[in-house]
């Protein structure tokens, strides 16, 4: 086990740069998910990580020694793949084994760790088999036996839940929430899925465009978000962002009228503002106090609660309302919000004020 | 189509015999032929039913080839022929997948540069640039070596191509993860690569094989000793030019000699085939 420090690292293909310098420590034994929308430049920190791309400038140290120039498999990392990778002529056994193999560790050596592998995600029966036989769940199980038995000091999972069914992901998610309850192994675990974000990190990293735009525990990130990409990303259905203006000591009005105040705000008077706020943070009130209003556009059951959509001036807004109200289409509906949920960012750059 | 009508499945049948006649007579009267004694053979018009000659042909022709043409003994010709179409067909799959290996896993200068080259020489079969070839290998004295008549075939675009096209295929993350388990390129390329590639190795193994065995310019150019000839070469050898008869039974077991070794490849391998076929990865 090891801890990963990230020093100004980037990446550059040609002269394009994707990755524009991350700084970050992960500490021994953290479970670190890297999330973000396809083509931040994630899956490529995570490459980097495991030697498959080389770093352009920056470094990367794995405990205490600096891997930039260490082969894969000197940098003592396990990596687990989207699609598994796994080598479909040799059976499940052996694709567990082979990387011991290579390494020259002893037979016995080799079937007792493999056989506790086996045991932590129950592939006992399947281990003769070929991967071709087995389920979607079953290979991304020996994929990650594959990784466990190197006994490496960092595991990398890049997307590995994403070609498996919603039951099956659920399933997947538990166990690896599980495996790293009981191995303490230092993860790092790239998602595009915020749902996996939110249960199994101990902090994110949220990466937009190549850059690493808030890194936190999951609650910090979803209760305070640094910038408009991270609060839209996080949280779903996802914040709703309306113009407004900075209108006195933490008095804020929007655009369409409404006004809140003793939000937590630092800025200038007249500034002009996105102002977020989560559906779930919305709350049904009576005209006076409404912050948005609007007539229903339309109204989602989802069982435990219902979203409402308002058509407001400028900005449709989201509304979770409580199981059991119905608001029908057509009707005028307000809602208020608690002041220190409303979250204030500038327009121009994006950063939370 | 899966109409059932009699009348069509009649005719239906009545072309696929007139097709498997057209190709099978051939080799029936050759077969024959084979069995019969000079005098039948060269009777007009040759019985059409075997006869009882066979042993003391095949025999005569396997020690001792024919008595009036080419007395070259033609078992060590069919020794001559296996040797040289082995050669060729596992010659071609090493240099080939060693090639496809190189342009799809490596990158380095030229690179597109060479498949294009290798890929262009698709364009010149043996025939093309026999001269030049007949002089290399004549100034390197191999003129009547086994290495003389294979070496030169050895070079194979298509296959080459066959196995980039192949490998192209292979998931990118199965080379990241032999990487990740510590195993060198030509560890992968043993390991994962090369079982793999089982099912077109078996494929391009059988193409090869008959090409190597049917091989006719290059031998006859290159093999100046009786006892170096190929089978091929020695069927030619035994027809008689000008006025004198040529012994029709010997050619003719000779020939059907010549048959045996491709034939038996497609058989045994065509077993590769459907298992390779049925057992496709998903």
């Amino acid at each position: 086990m090891a801890k990963v420090d990230f020093h100004a690292v980037k990446k550059s293909y040609g002269g394009l740069e994707v990755i524009h310098g991350v700084d970050m420590n992960v500490a021994d034994g953290e479970f670190i998910v890297i999330l973000g929308p396809s083509g931040c430049g994630k899956s490529t920190l995570l490459r980097m990580v495991a030697g498959l791309e080389t770093i352009t400038s920056g470094e990367i140290a794995i405990g205490e020694r600096v891997v930039n120039a260490l082969e894969p498999k000197d940098r003592d990392i396990a990596m687990v793949f989207q699609n598994y990778a796994l080598y479909p002529h040799m059976s499940v056994f052996d694709n567990m084994a082979y990387g011991l193999r290579i390494r020259g560790m002893g037979r016995d050596e080799i079937a007792s760790r493999v056989k506790r592998a086996a045991e932590i995600l129950e592939l006992g029966p399947l281990l003769e088999r070929k991967p071709r036989q087995l389920s979607g769940g079953q290979r991304q199980r020996v994929a990650m036996g594959r990784a466990i038995v190197r006994e490496p000091k960092v595991f990398l999972f890049d997307e590995p839940l994403s070609n498996l069914d919603a039951k099956l992901r659920v399933q997947m998610r538990f166990e690896i929430q599980n495996l790293h309850r009981r191995l303490r192994t230092t993860s790092l675990y790239v998602t595009h899925d915020q749902v996996e974000a939110m249960t199994l990190a101990h902090r994110m990293v949220v990466m937009n465009a190549g850059r690493a735009e808030q890194i936190g525990t999951p609650m910090e990130v979803y209760e305070n978000p640094q910038t408009v990409f991270v609060a839209g990303f996080i949280g779903s259905p996802a914040m709703n962002f309306l113009p407004g203006k900075v209108t006195g000591a933490g008095e804020i009005t929007l655009d369409s009228g409404g006004v809140a105040r003793g939000v937590r705000v630092a800025a200038e008077i007249e500034r002009a503002v996105t102002v977020g706020i989560r559906p779930e943070h919305l709350r049904v009130s009576d005209a006076t106090q409404a912050f948005v209003s609007g007539p229903v556009e339309m109204v989602e059951q989802l069982g435990a609660d219902a979203l409402v959509h308002i058509g407001q001036q400028g900005a449709a807004v989201v509304a979770r309302v409580p199981h059991g109200m119905h608001p029908d289409a057509g009707t005028r509906f307000s809602a208020a919000v608690t002041p220190d949920r409303v979250f204030v960012f500038d327009s121009q750059t994006g950063r939370r004020l | 189509m899966v109409e059932r009508r009699p009348l069509l499945t009649v005719a239906s049948h009545l072309i696929l015999i007139a097709g498997v006649a057209i190709v099978a007579l051939p080799l029936y009267v050759a077969f024959v032929a084979s069995t019969l004694t000079f005098d039948q053979v060269t009777t007009v018009p040759m019985p059409m039913l075997p006869g009882t000659n066979a042993a003391e042909n095949y025999g005569h022709v396997l020690a001792a080839g024919s008595t009036l043409g080419s007395k070259a003994p033609v078992a060590p010709m069919m020794w001559n022929s296996l040797v040289m179409a082995l050669g060729v067909a596992i010659g071609k799959i090493a240099i080939s997948m060693l090639s496809a290996f190189a342009i799809v896993y490596f990158k380095f200068p030229l690179r597109k540069t060479c498949f294009w080259l290798i890929f262009v020489t698709l364009m010149l079969p043996v025939e093309v640039r026999i001269f030049p070839t007949y002089k290399v290998v004549s100034d390197l004295h191999m003129v009547d070596t086994y290495p003389g008549l294979i070496l030169p075939l050895i070079a194979s675009a298509t296959a080459t191509f066959l196995f980039r096209q192949f490998f192209l295929t292979i998931p990118d993350e199965l080379a990241e993860a032999a990487r990740i388990d510590g195993a060198g390129p030509l560890r992968f390329f043993r390991d994962v690569v090369v079982p793999l590639s089982r099912t077109n190795i078996a494929a391009l193994f059988v193409i090869m094989f008959i090409f190597g065995w049917n091989q006719y310019l290059w031998p006859l150019l290159i093999t100046t000793r009786e006892d170096m000839y190929t089978v091929v070469i020695g069927i030619k050898r035994m027809v008689a030019g000008g006025d004198a008869a040529t012994e029709w039974q010997y050619v003719m077991a000779t020939a059907m000699l010549a048959l045996v070794p491709p034939a038996a490849v497609v058989l045994l391998m065509q077993r590769w085939f459907v298992k390779g076929l049925v057992d496709t990865e998903n």
